[in-house]
């Protein structure tokens, strides 16, 4: 089985605190902390797993610049066999489609039988999947929590409201979003990354592709963010203040009134 | 003039809470439009959620067809594309079969997508203007979309203001229009989730755990609380997935949805995935190290400490009353 797993280098919502910056248009980008999409190491796992048991290989890619190659390494340093990096400055500000074109160009460089996304990145869209597999004329399935392979064809589990499990049969090649808790990502140690660091790793231009410049770049993003704001959400919540004795004190109080104690 | 449909999600015969939502997202998307609900399914639980929705909606359409009676994204999307017009700007629920359908749904037609918008700023020109938020609720963007070749727009539950039934409309049947349903995708069946020792659905007070509690040994901190408060621990969905709790203690759109008298939230971020399993206005008391965490938005007290130092504290100070 031939495995493609999109991955996406984002910022990290556990390690920042997001601020805007001076002008109140965009984050403040100086000294964010950034790692791989959480929900990427899940489809990585995945993929190694599937190939563990059935054979076959897995390829790891992002469209990104330079720095994205880091979170390629680490994705291969989990076991993923070989990364390619999809990064032109004609990439720049390119919206969902844009970027489901580019990974659709390079898609049809290979001959797989399974592309795997995350459910969501970043900006909580989910949408990079779907439209790459529209693209493609491929079937899909997102938030997929369980892959079982056959012959030709996958069941799998699509985790739905409540915690249920739609269970569907989808032919091969097909394109699916995996969700997180589907399995348990490998840890990946410094040790593992050294292993990779010096693994070749193929970087690819909007030409080397024969992408259609009509649908990338910010030029041609139909949709677009136009900037970020800290919204007006009325008051928010009472911040107790003072020592760890005097906000106990205060929240013990509230709690009794409202029969939390 | 535009047109606006809205893809109603239905289980029973009953009409998701969203249908009374999106005339306001409408409303506010483009005031002039022209509003349509667009339900798809099978036999007698379609026919009864398509004359329920007249009372919310001046135009219903109805596509029936026993390919539709579970709703397979890849089946409905094969429907929807001969019968919607080109142009048309479509809504559907950020939910799991929105997140499912849409996507695709905008290339096949050829229009744009946005995903989980919370709210419409409506049209300019060819911009229609949305706002989102990003990065698990942290901040907030507007978006602009060209609607020029009509748009797929999904809105977040909950996000919108539902409105009262006040309509008379007619249901229009397209089932006719609905072409080859035959897909590369079969539904199976659905397997329900596990029922677990605790049903935290009982309990008025929960303290509930997130990612801020970093390791599975800490757990016990929260359930020494817990039991000080003869309250229950729930948790976020990262907890869950780290197999630290099971399943049946999740709270959130994809775990258990609670109505306690105390939510105690402790070392959650405050996602809407995990907010939207919070119902019944509850008092929620929030810790969190970061001043900026989103779920400070939405609780009632907010508390800047370190949860590992706090909860064993306060849990001290429970037991000596
Ligand atoms: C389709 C779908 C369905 C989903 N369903 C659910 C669901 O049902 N339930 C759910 O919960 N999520 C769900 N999610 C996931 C959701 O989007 C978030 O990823 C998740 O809720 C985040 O959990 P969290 O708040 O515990 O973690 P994080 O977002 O990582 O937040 C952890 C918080 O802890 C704080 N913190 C860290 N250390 C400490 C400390 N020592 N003391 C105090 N604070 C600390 C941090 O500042 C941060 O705010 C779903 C996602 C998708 C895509
Ligand atoms: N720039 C990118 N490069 C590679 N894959 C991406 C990129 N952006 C999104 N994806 C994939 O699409 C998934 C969902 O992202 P999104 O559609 O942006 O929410 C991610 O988890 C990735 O698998």
């Amino acid at each position: 089985m031939e495995i493609l797993v999109c991955v996406k280098r984002v910022p990290d919502t556990a390690e920042n605190e997001f601020e805007l910056n001076s002008a109140g248009n965009d984050l403040d980008r100086d000294d964010l902390v950034f790692s791989v999409n959480e929900w990427d190491n899940y489809a990585v796992e995945e993929a190694i797993q599937i190939v563990d048991n059935v054979g076959g290989s897995v390829t790891v890619v992002t469209v990104g610049d330079d720095e994205s190659e880091e979170v390629l390494r680490r994705e291969m340093a989990m076991g993923a066999n070989n990364g390619v990096l999809l990064s032109d400055d004609a990439f720049e500000g390119s919206d969902g489609k844009g970027i489901a074109s580019i990974l659709k160009a390079e898609v049809e460089k290979g001959s797989y039988d399974l592309i795997l996304t995350g459910a969501q990145a970043d900006e909580g869209a989910g949408q990079v999947a779907g439209m790459l597999a529209a693209m493609l004329d491929l079937p899909y399935a997102s938030l997929v929590n369980k892959v079982e392979v056959g012959e030709g064809k996958v069941t799998v589990g699509r985790e739905i409201e409540g915690g249920n499990q739609e269970m569907n049969e989808i032919d091969l090649p097909c394109v699916l979003s995996i969700q997180t808790g589907i399995n348990e990502p490998r840890y990946v140690g410094i040790r593992g990354i050294r292993k990779v660091a010096k693994v070749e790793i193929p970087v690819r231009s909007a030409s080397d592709l024969g992408v259609d410049a009509a649908v990338i770049g910010d030029a041609n993003a139909k949709v677009k963010r136009v900037d970020y704001f800290v919204p007006d959400l009325g008051e928010g919540a009472e911040m107790l203040e003072g020592s760890t004795d005097e906000i106990i004190e205060t929240l013990i109080e509230k709690l009794k009134s409202k029969g939390g104690l | 003039m535009t047109q606006i449909f809205a893809y109603i999600p239905h289980q029973g015969g009953v009409a998701a809470d969203i249908a009374f939502e999106f005339p306001e997202a409408a409303k506010k998307l483009d005031g002039a439009a022209t509003l349509t609900a667009v339900v798809t399914g099978s036999g007698a639980d379609l026919d009864k959620v398509a004359n329920g929705l007249t009372s919310l909606y001046a135009e219903v359409i109805k596509i029936d067809n026993e390919a539709l009676a579970y709703p397979n994204a890849e089946v409905v999307r094969k429907a929807l594309l001969n019968v919607l017009d080109a142009n048309a700007i479509v809504l559907a629920a950020h939910d799991t079969f929105g997140m499912d359908l849409c996507p695709g749904l905008s290339i096949k037609m050829d229009s744009t997508y946005v995903a989980d918008v919370v709210d419409f700023e409506g049209v300019d020109g060819s911009l229609l203007k949305t706002v989102r938020q990003e990065l698990g609720g942290a901040v907030s963007t507007h978006v602009t979309c060209d609607i020029t070749a009509g748009a797929v727009v999904t809105i977040r539950p909950g996000a919108f203001a539902p409105v009262e039934a006040g309509q008379s409309g007619a249901v229009a049947d397209k089932s006719a229009d609905a072409g080859d349903l035959t897909g590369k995708r079969r539904f199976l069946e659905i397997v329900e989730a596990e029922v677990g020792d605790v049903d935290i659905t009982k309990s008025d007070v929960l303290v509930s755990v997130g990612r801020g509690i970093e390791e599975e040994d800490n757990i016990e901190i929260a359930q020494e609380l817990a039991e000080a408060m003869h309250a229950v621990v729930s948790c976020s969905r990262p907890i869950v997935d780290a197999k630290w709790l099971e399943k049946s203690r999740q709270v959130g759109t994809s775990g258990l949805t609670v109505k306690p008298k105390v939510y105690m939230a402790m070392g959650i971020s405050g996602s809407f995935q995990h907010m939207g399993g919070v119902k019944g206005n509850p008092f929620i008391v929030a810790v969190n190290k970061n001043p900026k965490a989103p779920i400070f938005q939405v609780a009632d007290v907010g508390i800047v400490e370190d949860i590992l130092e706090f909860m064993p504290e306060l849990t001290e100070k429970v037991k000596s009353l």
